[in-house]
């Protein structure tokens, strides 16, 4: 058993609430590295899903996961309070990052995807890079850790797709920008929701800078086993749980993985009905 | 039948199966074992050869004609304890085993008639004795030094009961939430109740061998922490964990499984309780199953049971089908479709990008190739189509890659296999021992099983010799 030593909502519009929780497991606090995930599972009829990893603390040995409340699992994730338990938390897991020291890289998170990136940005800024973030959402309202991630990065800047917050339109807006201005450019690393990915690379593709993609594949086991989370990537499959979950976005097939990761959502709903939140909402 | 009248070199004893509709329609065990009766009968079937053949064929060394005489006398718990100093998993083998390639094979009695049933004498006594108190082991288990064993499968398993049995403090780390390995994720329920693995686990428990799930050897903790957690040796029993695909067009469609992945979801996460369990599988109303060993078969009746139509697609004859006889005779009672001598091309799919269909070529039987088996080869312009929902990919896996990426200094071969010496299950790492389908590929749970207890005794000796 797991402790939830912490809960904290991040964001609350309604429909696509993200929380954040910190889960007592000292083993896996201890090895985690920037790219690493976990894979937990909340009770004995519960399923088995893959999350990344935001932060994690050694004195404490907790290790911090966000999720949005949108599937049966990251709603039952969201009822859970400091003080419960979940039943199994297992990590970490993926092959762990690595950067370039001393270059200028520039980090976009998407939505959700902010969560595994604040890590990366975290470790960049420690390595002595020259890191340039860029978050985007939807609105203002449902961005997350802009407070963490500017403290760590050299460069700001956010996206929204309103414009009720800092640049209106897409995170490539702001790329595009940076690379109309001549800004050289060592590596992109973007992570959120694969349409997002997906122009980010088509962008980065036309200037020939190195991106890199964290996918967020289904998954069941996390250690190879199933092959559930098969992504073509440059013509080859990859698991993204040992071969990733990073890879060169460049070569990644985004039509594919989009396909693959909404193959259950009739199930899904099915399984929301049952709980009563009828697919849409959160159900407290 | 009557039982008197059987003539030794006759036929076995039958052994009753669940009725067809049941079957089927549900989960339960198929094969319901051997009454007390018919087991007496069955025993009295041996011959208690002078030089018993049979033990020779077993992978684990079982005193065989021992344990058949004791039942013949109805000394079933004498029995049981005859089995269990040679193998900790009598219920799980006499299910599992292929017998009729190892002991039965060997069986005297077989030559002119039908072998001693071995396999379902193991089982029963297995059965018959597991409701009665265990055999407890007594030693100061404080005492021993500590070994930790890597991966709750068969070998695992194995390889930790023999080292309990000599008194070691032994941790048993397993990735999955449930220990069992291949016995929980793999085989399904209605071959193997997993009732059963968690009872022979529970045995593991009750003689001292603490079970960690959860940990992730390689990447929770390394070989080296163990080390420094004070483990003076390890076993590596981490299994065939890499499934293989087929390497054709559409392969990664919606509706494509490994078998890996198609029973995980089913036995170890109850997907056939969705939306009760969490966990969702999506089986339309025709499945074909690509590939004929035990998985294949696995695979086609779990399919079945959840309300499809089966076909076993396989590039070869029936003959040559790597399954147990009994297996393939239980896809058929069940009705599943044989589609042999055909060769899977590329998979459809919709515009959606679930899998509709797959495309075949028949083929035919050429020169035996340098495996004996005669080649299969196409016939031209023959290709054909079938419809389905979901397709299971059963063709093997290779070694679970996690342990070798993290310890560089574990030797390989090209396969991605550990390396060891079959004598005593020593890796090129002082202390760290392997077995099991990691060490040669997909195998049998006894063969495992074997392994384990090698490098169990390879421990052992490397243990005291380091004194």
């Amino acid at each position: 058993m797991f402790k939830v030593l912490r809960k904290k909502v991040l964001s609350d519009t309604g429909n696509d609430r993200v929380v954040l929780l910190d889960i007592e497991a000292p083993l896996v606090a201890k090895k985690h590295q920037p790219g690493h995930f976990i894979m937990l599972r909340i009770d004995e009829k519960g399923e088995r899903i893959p999350l990344t990893i935001a932060d994690t603390n050694l004195e404490t040995g907790a290790v911090t996961i966000i999720a949005q409340e949108v599937g049966i699992t990251s709603k039952q994730l969201g009822r859970l309070e400091a003080g419960d338990y979940i039943l199994d938390f297992v990590g970490p897991l993926g092959q762990a990052a690595h950067y370039p020291e001393h270059k200028h890289v520039v980090c976009i998170g998407g939505g959700l995807g902010v969560a595994p990136l604040y890590p990366e940005v975290k470790h960049l800024h420690e390595i002595d890079s020259h890191v340039t973030t860029i978050i985007g959402a939807r609105t203002k309202e449902i961005l997350i850790l802009e407070e963490e991630m500017r403290k760590h990065s050299h460069q700001f800047y956010v996206a929204t797709d309103d414009g009720s917050y800092g640049t209106k339109g897409f995170v490539t807006t702001v790329l595009q920008q940076m690379i109309d201005d001549q800004q050289p450019v060592d590596l992109v690393i973007a992570i959120g929701p694969i349409p997002m990915m997906k122009a980010v690379a088509n962008l980065t593709r036309q200037y020939n800078i190195k991106t890199l993609v964290s996918l967020n594949s289904l998954m069941v086991d996390g250690t190879g086993m199933c092959g559930a989370c098969r992504v073509t990537v440059g013509g080859e499959t990859k698991f993204t749980c040992i071969d990733g979950p990073e890879f060169d976005g460049h070569l990644v097939d985004f039509d594919e993985q989009m396909r693959r990761l909404n193959m259950y959502k009739d199930k899904e709903k099915s399984a929301l009905a049952l709980e009563g939140c009828g697919g849409v909402g959160r159900c407290h | 039948m009557s039982l008197n009248n059987q003539s030794k070199l006759g036929g076995r004893q039958p052994m009753s199966l669940l009725e067809d509709q049941l079957r089927i329609s549900g989960f339960g065990e198929v094969a319901l074992g051997y009454t007390e009766e018919q087991a007496i009968a069955e025993a009295k079937r041996c011959l208690q050869c002078k030089k018993p053949l049979c033990q020779q064929g077993c992978p684990v060394n079982i005193d065989i004609k021992d344990f058949i005489g004791l039942i013949a006398e109805g000394k079933f718990s004498e029995a049981c304890e005859k089995i269990k100093e040679k193998n900790s998993l009598p219920a799980v083998c006499g299910r599992v085993c292929p017998q009729e390639e190892q002991c039965e094979i060997k069986c005297i009695v077989g030559i002119k008639g039908e072998a001693v049933a071995i396999g379902r004498l193991e089982r029963f006594v297995a059965d018959h004795v597991m409701s009665m108190e265990r055999e407890k082991v007594d030693c100061a288990i404080q005492a021993g030094k500590k070994v930790a064993v890597v991966g709750s499968g068969p070998a695992g398993l194995a390889c930790a009961s023999e080292l309990a049995k000599l008194c070691y403090d032994v941790t048993m780390y397993e990735a999955f939430h449930e220990p069992g390995g291949v016995l929980m994720y793999g085989i399904p329920q209605f071959r193997l109740p997993k009732e059963i693995v968690k009872e022979e686990v529970e045995f593991l428990r009750q003689i001292g061998v603490k079970i960690e799930c959860n940990v992730i050897i390689g990447k929770t903790l390394t070989i080296d922490d163990l080390f420094a957690m004070g483990f003076e040796a390890v076993f590596l029993g981490t299994g065939a964990g890499l499934p293989y695909f087929l390497g054709i067009e559409g392969e990664n469609l919606n509706g494509v499984y490994s078998a890996n992945e198609f029973l995980t979801r089913v036995n170890l996460m109850r997907a056939y309780k969705f939306p009760e369990y969490r966990t969702p599988v999506h089986v339309g109303n025709r499945v074909a199953v690509v590939g004929a060993g035990n998985v294949a078969m696995d695979a086609a009746r779990t399919a079945k049971r959840l309300g499809a139509e089966v076909h076993i697609i396989y590039r070869r004859s029936e003959e040559e089908m790597p399954a147990r006889k009994e297996e393939i005779e239980h896809a058929k009672e069940e009705e599943i479709q044989f589609q042999t001598l055909s060769n899977p091309l590329r998979l459809i799919g919709d515009d959606k990008g679930y899998v509709t269909g797959i495309v075949c070529e028949k083929m035919e039987l050429g020169e035996p190739d340098s495996s004996g088996r005669r080649r299969p080869q196409p016939i031209p312009n023959s290709e054909f189509t079938i419809d389905i929902d979901t397709l299971v990919v059963a063709v093997g896996q290779g070694p679970n890659p996690i342990v070798t990426q993290a310890t560089p200094e574990l030797q390989v071969n090209k396969w991605g296999n550990i390396i060891v010496d079959e004598q005593t299950g020593a890796t090129s790492i002082p202390g760290v021992y392997a077995g099991g389908d990691v060490v040669t590929g997909a195998a049998t749970v006894i063969k495992a099983m074997g392994a384990g207890k090698i490098a169990a005794v390879g421990i052992h000796d490397y243990l005291i010799a380091k004194e």
